[in-house]
């Protein structure tokens, strides 16, 4: 019985995929497991599996293709079996698709989606689905309070950005709205770039030849995004150094109750604190939807930047909000490995909807990270460091971390982001927070 | 001061007040030689005899309808109606008799009359008894319809609805018996009918609650703050009169608001205070006005099921947290 | 009882039928609003009773209580002007037809709800017991209908568990509205019902007030003598409809011609005659005094002012407590002020 193999949905937000190449070629003989193509999405280049045994018998998509996802790209039969192209045919119709290059088979999706959309919508409480799609008379969403406090300051709220449920502009936006008016030109004084050291030439004697090397898929995938993020995507940046004293030294009064395999690092704790952080703010855990969307995502899902060979791969927490530190260490620990090992899987590296790179283990002091597209910032965190702090009038030596948060200005501003960076000191700074 | 249950608090005001006014007698099913269904009236039997602690068959009508007519003649009865569940089988004369007598004779008619009864649900007793119904008596002019969410509030208010001239409903919420709090022993200690309270202060949400709810608000509240956010608790007491001072006067410094109630969300008690917040302090509102309430089914006698359809801490943490947009 | 007695008896009960005769012209006339029940036929029950009963036994009664008002002592004046709505009425026109009391009277009132005030009775009655007002009766009058409800039960089975002294006064005017007793009721003697709660009872004809009288005053006696409640079923009958607009489709005009015969009001006219109490020619300096007294009550009730916008909101408690929505056009009309 011939099976139609089609285009994996590797993540919550993904919609289509870039068929890089073929493993399995046609006549191949296809065990339930083996990979037989390699998938590009937005996100990385993952391996689809077969969840079928037989023969490769037909590739529906060539390499190169952008394919929705369930688009079916391939036809695996019985060994011997010769499926007629009539029969592949209702296979595919079968499966509500068209062959070959049925690019955007949207037309015929999105009422499907559209249907279901309202079906939960039924679901969930009528006074949100009460409230109208579009944005009232005027052109802005804004709550009693917000007007008046414009009308009362002038301010016109066009100028505003919303940070209340679809945008809507509170009282928060305006203050931070004038506060912004206030002390406006101080945003110059920043991006003060740290000057790199030049390395001391000398001469060996022997210069070697420029070398051309190809880019790895990794490479070239990490190239294109961050050339995307870097150049499309607005950053700016906060820094903010932490206390981190209560920090390690509950860290290290946990480790001596766990065994060496479960110990927790900083970066574990990072990865909660940021995760509840983000939901008291969704708006930092969001993404462009359209140029007049913003999509904040129900799931706190931290992607964990991990050096690989060649390059990095961002593996995911999913729900880091809910999940004990001891259990997000787990995940970190166990999916590095497989990255670094090669052995990734799909749900490993898909769904993020939030980033932290971590260099502190470089002894990095402060640094800024290039968001990880779609998603509207990331976390650049350095290395814990003892150094000299003066507390009530006293020199003494305090435990401190340096953390730098970029974030995509189409979606936030800076006075959410400084806010969001104080409640995550709340967190960082009283630890006790993280498990209550 | 003294620590004390709540049905201590709701006895030890009975009793006071019999002590204090000899026209004052308690009227009920039970109350007497049973010593309550709920245990409140214990003792009161032997202390004061079966004149004052009158077990009475099961019959509401009668109950109600007798109080109202021994009220007429000046005293002040107190009549117990074992829940409010049963008072739909008196209705008419709360809400038809009660309610109106003092109006519709141009005053010539005084009900000095308490009616107590215990409301809510979360002791598996089915859907007939487990009913929050309090919003439907606070419909009523003529009718005072007071609830206290903490043992203290309990004393004051009984006291003082026993010595008012109208018709109180007394609602207990039946789990809340056993809360202990601090509890003035005067023997004059009254708290005004038809006044709010703020029972915890804060300046990021208000978070509007009465009876039950006023302790898992203050349980929200606690868990709130750990996240940074300080809410502010106003209990209502009364749901008529109902005050809405402090609930209007909090609202304008933090912005937004969450309403608990044990019962049903449609027409209840949310549906009430939230429209006065829009009416009186519209150009203060930050976010819409949250509500949480019972989810809307009868109430089901499985533990699990009957909990879930109930409101709960969480939830009026998590519209907390949706209301101040954390 | 002296000759006056019997005089100012015969005249209550003129008056109550011409206020009544007047009460369904202004309705006509759109002068009385909403609901209205004649009383006109059953006269002799309330005058009788009226006359009978000590100051200290309290009276209430259901909605068909205009007699029942004026017998208990309330000016006719009154008593219309609240028909009409007006400040001077006895409930300041916020009662209407059927909300008719006075407390200095001990006349606890019209009660609108069919038998619901059978169990506030007994709570009255409840109330003298407490307060050891021992001669106390309270007299608690309801339609035949008002039988077949549960506050009936209610009431009478408290007022035997607790031994109160009640008189019951089933005022039979042999219809519920349009439905005959014998299509309503499981029994056709409504007295038969206290039978299940052990209670004494009777039944009495009611047409004529002195054997009202005699009757009534025999059982209140004896509730004063042993205690507890006593059911009375008086016979009687109404004239009119159950209300004004009543097409009384239910009976015969024959049947009302017959009962008319033996009107009350004719009937005490002929004892009064024959015992040689008073002469044809006083009794008729009586019906045109009670004529005078009605067309005074009109005129006065007609002149008495409406009850001002403030009445609104009086009384809704006793003690202060805000007015928690004064409707839109109040409201408003406050805002502008």
């Amino acid at each position: 019985m011939a099976e139609l193999v089609t285009m994996p949905k590797l993540g919550f937000d993904m919609a289509e995929g870039t068929l890089v190449r073929w493993v399995k070629a046609e006549g191949d003989t296809v065990e339930k497991g083996d990979v037989i193509a390699e998938i590009e999405t937005d996100k990385a280049t993952v391996e689809v599996e077969s969840s079928f045994a037989g023969v490769m018998f037909k590739h529906l998509a060539e390499e190169g293709e952008d394919l929705p996802v369930n688009t079916p790209i391939a036809v695996v039969a019985d060994e011997g079996e010769k499926p007629s192209e009539d029969e592949i045919e209702s296979l595919v119709s079968a499966a509500g698709g068209k062959t070959k290059k049925a690019k955007a088979p949207k037309a015929e999706k999105e009422p499907e989606s559209e249907e279901k959309k309202s079906e939960v919508e039924a679901d969930a409480a009528p006074a949100e689905k009460d409230e109208p799609d579009v944005a009232p008379a005027g052109g802005v969403r804004s709550s009693p309070l917000a007007r008046r406090i414009a009308s009362d300051k002038d301010v016109d709220l066009s100028d505003v950005q919303g940070s209340g449920p679809r945008g809507r502009i509170v009282k928060k936006d305006i203050e931070a709205y004038l506060d912004s008016m206030r002390s406006e030109g101080r945003e110059e004084e920043a991006e003060a770039v740290g000057r790199a050291l030049q390395p001391i030439a000398f001469s060996t004697g022997e210069i070697p030849e420029d070398q051309v090397v190809a880019m790895s898929r990794l490479r070239q995938a990490i190239s294109r995004r961050m050339q995307d993020s870097n150049q499309n995507f607005p950053h700016f940046y906060l820094t903010r150094e932490y206390k981190t004293g209560a920090l390690m030294q509950m860290r290290k009064d946990i480790n001596a109750l766990l065994p060496e395999a479960d110990k927790v690092s900083v970066n574990d704790f990072i990865i909660k604190a940021v995760a509840l952080a983000l939901r008291q703010y969704p708006n930092l855990n969001a993404r462009i939807e359209d140029d007049s969307h913003i999509r904040r995502f129900g799931q706190v899902n931290i992607g964990v930047a991990v050096a690989v060979e060649g390059g990095l791969m961002t593996v995911v927490v999913e729900n880091a909000d809910q999940k004990p530190i001891r259990l997000i260490g787990r995940e970190v620990r166990e999916m590095a490995e497989r990255a670094r090992e090669g052995k990734v899987r799909n749900e490993d590296i898909m769904g993020s909807t939030f980033s932290i790179s971590n260099l502190g283990m470089f002894g990095i002091d402060e640094f800024a990270a290039i968001i990880n597209p779609p998603e509207a910032a990331i976390l650049a965190v350095s290395a814990v460091q003892d150094k000299p702090v003066v507390e009530d009038g006293e020199l003494k030596v305090g435990s401190r971390m340096k953390a730098t948060l970029s974030a995509d200005h189409r979606v936030t501003d800076g006075a959410e982001a400084a806010e969001f960076m104080q409640v995550l000191a709340n967190y960082l700074e009283e630890p006790m927070r993280l498990f209550l | 001061m003294a620590r004390m249950t709540m049905r201590e608090a709701i006895s030890r005001a009975l009793w006071e007040e019999m002590e204090r006014d000899e026209s004052v007698f308690i009227m009920g099913e039970e109350v007497g030689v049973w010593g309550g269904t709920y245990a409140v009236t214990k003792g009161f039997y032997d202390h004061f005899g079966p004149d004052r602690v009158k077990d009475t068959p099961i019959a509401e009508t009668a109950i109600v309808g007798g109080a109202i007519g021994a009220a007429l003649t000046g005293l002040r009865p107190v009549a117990e109606l074992m829940t409010i569940n049963f008072a739909f089988v008196a209705m008419d004369h709360i809400v038809n008799e009660a309610a109106k007598l003092h109006y519709m004779f141009a005053g010539q008619f005084k009900l000095p009359l308490v009616i107590r009864a215990t409301s809510g649900g979360g002791r598996q007793l089915g859907a007939t008894h487990s009913q929050t119904p309090d919003a439907i008596f606070a419909h009523f002019p003529g009718l005072k319809v007071v609830s206290p969410g903490t043992p203290a509030d309990a004393k004051g208010l009984l006291k003082s609805a026993i010595r008012s001239d109208d018709p109180v409903l007394f609602i207990e919420n039946a789990t809340l018996y056993q809360v202990k709090g601090e509890v003035p022993e005067d023997k004059d200690y009254l708290e005004p009918l038809g006044k709010s309270k703020v029972q915890r202060e804060g300046d990021d949400v208000t978070i509007v609650a009465y009876s039950k709810m006023v302790q898992a608000a203050l349980q929200a509240a606690d868990m709130l703050a750990e996240d940074g956010i300080e809410a502010e608790v106003v209990d209502l007491r009364s749901l008529r009169p109902l005050d809405m001072d402090p609930v209007i006067a909090s609202f304008k410094r933090t912005n937004r608001a969450v309403v608990a109630e044990e019962g049903w969300r449609s027409f209840g008690v949310g549906s009430e205070v939230s429209a006065r917040i829009y009416e009186l302090a519209f150009d203060y509102v930050d976010a819409p006005v949250k509500r949480v309430a019972q989810a809307e089914v009868p109430l089901p006698y499985n533990a699990d099921l009957e909990q879930l359809a109930l409101p709960q801490v969480e939830d009026i943490y998590l519209a907390a947290k949706e209301v101040v947009y954390g | 009882m002296d000759k006056k007695d019997y005089l100012s008896l015969y005249q209550e009960m003129v008056v109550i039928r011409r206020i009544e005769e007047r009460s369904a012209e202004l309705y006509q006339r759109g002068k009385i609003g909403g609901f209205l029940h004649l009383y006109i036929g059953q006269e002799a029950v309330c005058a009788g009773i009226g006359s009978v009963r000590q100051a200290q036994d309290r009276i209430i009664t259901a909605y068909r209580d205009h007699g029942w008002a004026i017998s208990a002592g309330i000016d006719p004046k009154i008593v219309m002007a609240e028909l009409l709505g007006k400040q001077d009425g006895c409930s300041r026109g916020k009662g209407g037809s059927m909300h008719m009391a006075d407390v200095d009277l001990n006349f606890w009132g019209g009660h609108a709800i069919v038998g619901a005030h059978i169990p506030i009775a007994a709570g009255l009655a409840l109330g003298d017991v407490y307060q050891k007002n021992d001669e106390a009766v309270t007299i608690c009058m309801f339609g035949d209908g008002a039988t077949n409800i549960g506050f009936f039960h209610e009431g009478l089975n408290l007022s035997k568990v607790w031994n109160l002294p009640v008189l019951w006064v089933c005022e039979n005017n042999q219809y519920g509205m349009g439905t005959s007793v014998g299509r309503a009721s499981a029994v056709s003697e409504i007295r038969q019902k206290a039978e299940g709660y052990g209670m004494r009872n009777e039944r009495i004809e009611g047409m004529d007030v002195m054997n009202v009288r005699k009757d009534v005053s025999r059982v209140l006696d004896t509730i004063r003598k042993e205690g507890g409640p006593y059911l009375l079923e008086i016979m009687t009958y109404r004239y009119r409809g159950h209300s004004m607009g009543d097409p009384e489709r239910y009976r015969a005009k024959e049947e009302v011609k017959k009962w008319e015969e033996e009107d009350p009001i004719g009937i005490f006219r002929r004892y009064l005659v024959a015992e040689k109490i008073a002469t044809e020619a006083e009794l008729d300096t009586q019906d045109d005094e009670a004529e005078k007294i009605t067309e005074e009550a009109v005129q006065f009730a007609e002149a008495s002012p409406n009850p001002g916008k403030d009445e609104l909101f009086e009384h809704i408690y006793v003690e202060p407590t805000p007015i928690e929505y004064r409707g839109y056009k109040l409201e408003k009309e406050s805002e502008e002020n």
